[in-house]
């Protein structure tokens, strides 16, 4: 069966794989605004810290409806937040080291709970790990309904607070000096990421939920310089990764989606760093040949430049006297030449006689205007 | 021997080992990196083990730290790249990393003996069940040895480049004229850091492995400011939060690991809290001590600048001064009585006048703070 049919027909899929699209958009626009806050590791610091409430959750109410376990873990994973930043506030313990002890305390404190919630005779405990690596397949329809709600509660957020979030997120300062209160902002902010990090517990799990965060974000900010093209592209890499990810693992049989998702959007991530336009790797080696090879003929030219003022004739000068260096290395005196055909077709050189070159008056002004203080 | 003992005399151990490197991974900004360690270390293992075929081989320590390495390596490249921060830079390379691991590992779940649970999680109840025979005899638990080995290789490594490690981590530029060479120390010490996760983590799981390396050095780090006091505390707090945490989970019989998890959070925020100089407590008392006297000076320059003053009544007048000074009725009353009582200013009918022991310590602090500029 092919792909696309299999994706018509199959309901779980369909519901599966709208449920990873719709997280991937979440997690991509509230991405963005962590890795531009170099916060990205708070994804992985909050989805770790989620446990502890997912497990309370159930030992409190004995239930395993997703919103109730959403709930509980919403509320530790703000908690572990609120202390993260009081930490770093409070004391000269820097931000990522207080990340790493609260990441593994809670996750340690959930583990706990969970060795404490299996001792309970006839609790109905199974499927609580199901949150550590995350389970795509047992996404129901009400899920996505959830996902679907919460996202729009979000996304809706993000587009009434765009410019404080993104004044706060660039310059804080500068917003704090216009009388926004930052710190308020910040809070919502935070809130709201830690919001889409729960969301995403389900279907990727808290380990990998980091990469659905930073993943669709980084490999967006190669792609531009303004924010509001880079959250919309964010949010296309990340459905697109929830979507591939879900439909190969389900394709491919036995491949778990939470890894299946994160090896796509790895894949998008690499494809933008080389090949994005003007940040990209490619881009950038080749932006920097030509740089090369542009300082070199300029070189040559205010060679040209100082022969013409030092030993002055009018029967141009050789290659071996233009660039005595260059022109001992291999290939070194076609090198030249085809700097000097190049300088020639722009009129700041002149091959005078055959293989002997001067510079024109247009090539000596622009020495004059553009190297004045070197020369 | 009873399991008990030896499961905490294996926590201390292993406290000990991961306090070590953690303490240089703390102070070079570089804590994150243990988390991603813990985890990528997972398909280093997962590689070695279908290179040797064996889950005993200790070729899969080898292939687990080779990967600890290439994660930094890989991770310091894209930040290299200047389009990646460095935390993004971690945040995406460790994730693709364990999903090749898990990946490999459910594609032939069948074949392999290797479970994602027991590696993260980890028991350290199991321990004591994996013994060491030699010759016949029982000579204790594996885990024993293989991380008494690590805690002799980190304490030799730390020892014999103690200087050098110092050097390289507050002032790396220094470090590089001097011909230490850091990258070269950074790689060794990143190599300690992968290997001491492998051997623990096969023991008490890789979380735990992160609370033990960032935890005790940071806790250590609020109670001094000498880093050989700070290798040595580290080392105490985590063998006490490796003891403690193991009678918590007695008691309540649950998760060893977590529960020694917990414990390193509960000491830390103890000692947040409550340490001397550093702690919460203590900065909070003295910034509002600090309040205090800067306010209190505030008060005695008013006075002192507005003496023999034409509007001397109104700038000094016990009902009029509140407008002057713009301050909460309720702390400037506070303000003024403590100054009183300390004989610093007295009430001439309805104005406020500087005793000569007031006056004299205003004008000396007011030199005091012009001194500095």
């Amino acid at each position: 069966m092919n792909v696309f049919e299999l994706i018509m027909t199959d309901y779980t899929l369909q519901v599966v794989s709208l449920g990873s699209a719709l997280l991937g958009i979440i997690s991509g626009v509230l991405g963005s605004f962590a890795v531009i806050r170099k916060e990205s590791l708070l994804g992985d610091a909050v989805s770790h810290s989620a446990l502890p409430g997912i497990a309370l959750a159930f030992l409190f109410t004995g239930t395993k409806n997703t919103e109730i376990l959403l709930l509980g873990a919403l509320t530790s994973g703000l908690l572990s937040t609120a202390i993260i930043m009081g930490i770093s506030k409070y004391s000269k313990i820097k931000f990522d080291s207080a990340l790493a002890l609260i990441l593994s305390v809670f996750f340690g404190g959930g583990l706990v709970l969970l060795t404490y919630i299996q001792k309970i005779p006839n609790a109905n405990q199974a499927g609580l790990e199901k949150f550590i690596f995350g389970q795509a397949s047992t996404v129901l329809l009400r899920d996505v309904k959830i996902i679907a709600l919460l996202g729009a509660g979000l996304l809706l957020l993000v587009a009434l607070f765009w410019k404080e979030f993104k004044i706060v997120s660039f310059d804080i300062d500068y917003a704090q000096s216009l009388g926004f209160d930052t710190k308020k902002i910040t809070a919502l902010l935070f809130a709201m990421i830690v919001t889409s990090i729960i969301i995403g517990l389900q279907t990727v799990g808290v380990i990998l939920m980091s990469a659905m965060l930073t993943a669709p974000a980084v490999a967006a900010r190669q792609w531009t310089d303004k924010l509001s093209v880079m959250v919309l592209l964010s949010a296309l890499f990340g459905a697109l990764a929830g979507l591939g990810g879900t439909v190969l693992s389900s394709v491919v049989s036995r491949l778990p989606t939470g890894p299946m998702i994160v090896i796509i959007i790895s894949l998008i991530v690499l494809i933008s760093l080389t090949l994005a336009p003007n940040r990209g790797l490619i881009w950038r080696f080749l932006r920097q040949k030509n740089n090369k090879k542009s300082i070199s003929a300029d070189q040559s030219l205010a060679n040209l430049y100082h022969l013409k003022l030092d030993s002055p004739q009018s029967q141009g000068y050789e290659i071996p006297l233009i660039r005595p260096n260059l022109a001992q290395k291999k290939n070194g005196e076609q090198i030249v030449k085809e700097q000097l055909a190049w300088l020639t077709s722009k009129n700041l050189v002149r091959e005078v006689n055959p293989s002997r070159w001067s510079i024109t008056d247009k090539g000596m002004e622009y020495i004059d205007t553009y190297f004045k203080e070197e020369v | 021997m009873s399991a008990g003992l030896e499961i905490q005399l294996i926590a201390i151990i292993v406290a000990i080992a991961c306090s070590l490197p953690g303490v240089f991974l703390v102070l070079r900004r570089m804590s994150m990196m243990s988390d991603a360690i813990t985890h990528t270390i997972l398909l280093g293992i997962v590689v070695a083990f279908f290179i040797t075929e064996s889950l005993t081989s200790p070729l899969l320590i080898l292939g687990a730290a080779l990967m600890g390495v290439f994660t930094v390596f890989l991770t310091e490249t894209l930040n290299g790249t200047g389009l990646v921060s460095e935390d993004s830079a971690i945040g995406v390379v460790f994730p693709l990393l364990f999903s090749i691991a898990i990946i490999i590992i459910s594609k032939y779940a069948g074949a392999v003996h290797l479970d994602t649970d027991s590696v993260l999680l980890g028991e350290l109840a199991y321990a004591p069940f994996n013994r060491l025979t030699l010759f016949g005899k029982d000579m204790g638990p594996k885990a024993l040895y293989s991380m008494s080995v690590i805690l002799l290789l980190n304490l030799v490594f730390i020892v014999a480049f103690f200087k050098e490690l110092k050097i390289a981590t507050f002032d790396p530029a220094l470090a590089t004229i001097l011909g230490f060479t850091p990258a070269l120390l950074h790689y060794s010490l990143m190599t300690l850091v992968s290997i001491t996760a492998v051997g623990a983590f096969e023991s008490v799981g890789s979380i735990l492995v992160i609370a033990f390396m960032i935890g005790p050095p940071i806790t250590a780090y609020l109670m001094t400011d000498d880093l050989k006091r700070m290798v040595m505390l580290s080392a105490l707090v985590g063998s006490i939060n490796g003891v403690l945490g193991y009678q918590m989970a007695a008691y309540f019989d649950v998760s060893i690991a977590g529960s020694m998890a917990v414990m390193t959070g509960l000491v830390f925020f103890l000692v947040f809290v409550f340490a001397p100089d550093k702690g919460l407590v203590s900065i909070i008392r003295r910034r509002s001590s600090q309040k205090i006297e800067f306010a209190q000076k505030s008060l005695l320059f008013h006075i002192l600048n507005h003496e023999g003053d034409p509007n001397e009544a109104l700038e000094l007048g016990i009902n009029t001064i509140c407008q002057h000074v713009n301050w909460e009725m309720d702390f400037l009353n506070k303000m003024l009585s403590s100054l009183k009582k300390e004989e610093k200013i007295f009430m001439d009918g309805d104005i406020i006048r500087l005793t000569a022991q007031g006056k004299d310590y205003a004008i000396k602090s007011y030199e005091e703070i012009i001194s500095e500029f």
